[in-house]
């Protein structure tokens, strides 16, 4: 059991566990296809809350609702205690929330250690005039982002592709660059979407051991989308299940997998 | 055989025979040429941000001309209408992100492509109704460039050792420096700066642009701003040259052919396409042209972006992006 988890059980334990996130009865609709309905869930700080479900069960539009790419036409999310109706993207970057793609969503022309770079995008706060001379306070400010972006390259151990151009690199280090942007952005709240589709064993081993020391060496909350259940179970402290935009469960690895709806929703049931 | 000694003998004779004549046609060219690369510039600069090929750069540079011009005739002093006219620029930079480019996030490249012929001919319509569509002379005295010209005559350098004679005018010396001023300027600004970083991210992938706080919106007017200032610096540049009118729209056309030689996506590659077209174009029309009959200039310049397209589609400096399947 991982530091994380045992805050998270602590909290339980004193009754209050603190919620960073919390989805009230969300709907979201494209014309007349539902794609999420009266959806609420939340999660805990420090947690890693897993979103499964079978395919078209909405978990993605669940992601982009929270990171501000759609706005729902009912609920109210409330982020780190503050309500909010219809939010950025750049606004939801701004506050602490990171992600990754389904299909990895890269600056394919630019090498890892500038993609890395532009996670840092919002931590740079000098102003862009000085940037327009890449001069006095603009560079030490460049040179101090870079040391932290070196950092994460260490941590993920892509030191070796540094410099290559992202687009030639194989799909597993893709995905590995692309958890390097959102982590350079020192989120609060990382969301994963399917971190380890198409990759192999080995692959899934290595995403999931660095995803769990995220979680514990920076204490980064983590909501993640996963297929694979081996994975969902051994990584995720509560489970929450999708089915046709509805959610059908909710709770820890346990409960869920032995909830009767879940076994419905994967296998098939006859009606 | 004669023939033959025309092409590949002749020139090369009359070059050696006439080195003066040689080094003021090679001025010549490589000061076309940088104000090619000029206008190369702000094509390139709003490709790498959005992936578009601005078609309105062209009507940029007459719109930001005509304003600076207006101004002035309308009794405002000459450097005020400068400033006046870059502030015009930033405008039109605002609006356009504003109404054109932000409700089209996310739309496919031949859509914002649509979108910026629209923004030609509306540009044209404004320019017209605004200043009129008679030329103006360009104010490049008032504005304190240099005008005459400089003789050189080196030693030795004319047709069988006597004193040569090269003619450089100010204009084009002054044209030559702000130029390469300019073109440095924006090469560290877009590879060395955080805003660069931002921008060819947006330019890569809107969406993972957005995921990590990027703001579309900022860049994309910063984007078209920095346009419009390289347009008003080409029409100041150009306009001094001829004169200020639509037809100036047209001689940014020009910029295709660079463009395809250097790499869209390649600041320095706009610069050494535009100086191969440029002396090319004048090399080729002096000592070949008359086999011809001349006026082989207009055309060269895409006789040899064809070439190119053929064995190095993506320029010489360009990104040769390599998908994996």
């Amino acid at each position: 059991m991982n530091a994380a988890t045992e805050t998270a059980v602590a909290a339980e334990a004193t009754g209050e566990p603190e919620v960073m996130l919390k989805v009230e009865n969300v709907s979201l609709s494209f014309g007349g296809v539902r794609a999420i309905t009266n959806i609420s869930f939340d999660i805990r700080k420090g947690e890693i809350r897993a979103i499964i479900g079978p395919n078209g069960a909405g978990k993605t539009s669940m992601l982009n609702v929270i990171n501000g790419f759609y706005h729902p036409q009912e609920g109210v999310i409330t982020f780190k205690g503050a309500a909010r109706s219809k939010m950025r993207p750049y606004e939801a970057a701004s506050q602490g929330i990171a992600r990754t793609f389904q299909n990895v969503a890269l600056f394919k022309g630019m090498s890892t250690l500038d993609n890395i770079m532009s996670g840092r995008t919002l931590l740079m706060k000098k102003h862009f005039f000085w940037h327009l001379f890449h001069y006095g306070p603009a560079r030490t400010e460049e040179i101090e982002h870079r040391r932290k972006v070196e950092e994460i390259i260490d941590f993920l151990e892509i030191q070796h592709i540094r410099r290559a151009p992202v687009g030639r690199l194989p799909y597993g280090l893709q995905k590995r660059v692309e958890l390097g942007r959102a982590l350079a952005m020192e989120p609060e709240l990382l969301l994963l979407d399917e971190p380890m589709a198409g990759m192999n064993l080995e692959e899934k081993e290595d995403m999931s051991r660095f995803i769990l020391d995220v979680n514990s060496q920076f204490g980064t909350t983590i909501a993640l989308i996963e297929h694979d259940m081996g994975v969902v179970m051994d990584l995720s402290d509560r489970v929450v299940v999708l089915d046709y935009g509805k959610k059908i469960a909710d709770g820890t690895p346990e409960e869920v997998q032995a909830n009767q709806d879940v076994i419905d929703a994967y296998l098939g049931v006859s009606h | 055989m004669d023939f033959l000694y025309s092409i590949f003998v002749d020139p090369f004779v009359q070059m050696v025979q006439m080195p003066d004549f040689l080094l003021q046609v090679l001025w010549e060219g490589i000061v076309g040429g940088i104000l090619y690369a000029l206008i190369a510039l702000g094509f390139v600069l709003i490709f790498k941000a959005s992936g578009v090929f601005n078609f309105a750069q062209g009507i940029m540079v007459v719109f930001a001309a005509l304003t600076l011009v207006g101004l002035y005739e309308k009794g405002v002093p000459a450097l005020a209408a400068l400033v006046l006219a870059v502030g015009v620029m930033a405008l039109l930079a605002i609006c356009v992100e504003r109404f054109v480019m932000r409700p089209l996030v996310n739309q496919p490249d031949i859509i914002l492509l649509m979108a910026t012929i629209g923004l030609t001919y509306f540009l044209v319509g404004l320019g017209e109704f605004i200043f009129g569509g008679e030329p103006k002379v360009m104010i490049a005295n008032e504005l304190g460039l240099p005008s005459g010209s400089v003789v050189l005559e080196p030693e030795g350098w004319g047709p069988g050792g006597s004193p040569g004679l090269i003619s450089l005018q100010k204009i084009d010396i002054a044209a030559t420096v702000i130029a390469a001023i300019m073109i440095v300027a924006l090469a560290i600004f877009f590879n060395k700066t955080r805003i660069g970083r931002a921008l060819r991210a947006v330019a890569d992938d809107h969406q993972a642009a957005l995921s990590v706080g990027i703001s579309l919106n900022q860049i994309w007017a910063i984007v078209w701003f920095a346009a419009g200032v390289v347009a008003l610096v080409t029409g100041i540049m150009w306009g001094a040259r001829s004169d200020v009118s639509f037809a100036l729209e047209i001689v940014a056309l020009k910029a295709l052919p660079v463009l395809i030689l250097g790499g869209f996506t390649s600041i320095p590659g706009a610069i050494v396409g535009g100086l191969i077209i440029g002396v090319g174009e004048k090399i080729g029309e002096i000592y070949w042209g008359p086999l011809v009959g001349g006026g082989i200039e207009s055309w060269l310049a895409y006789g040899i972006a064809l070439v190119f397209l053929i064995f190095r589609p993506q320029g010489l400096f360009g990104e040769k992006i390599i998908e994996r399947v």
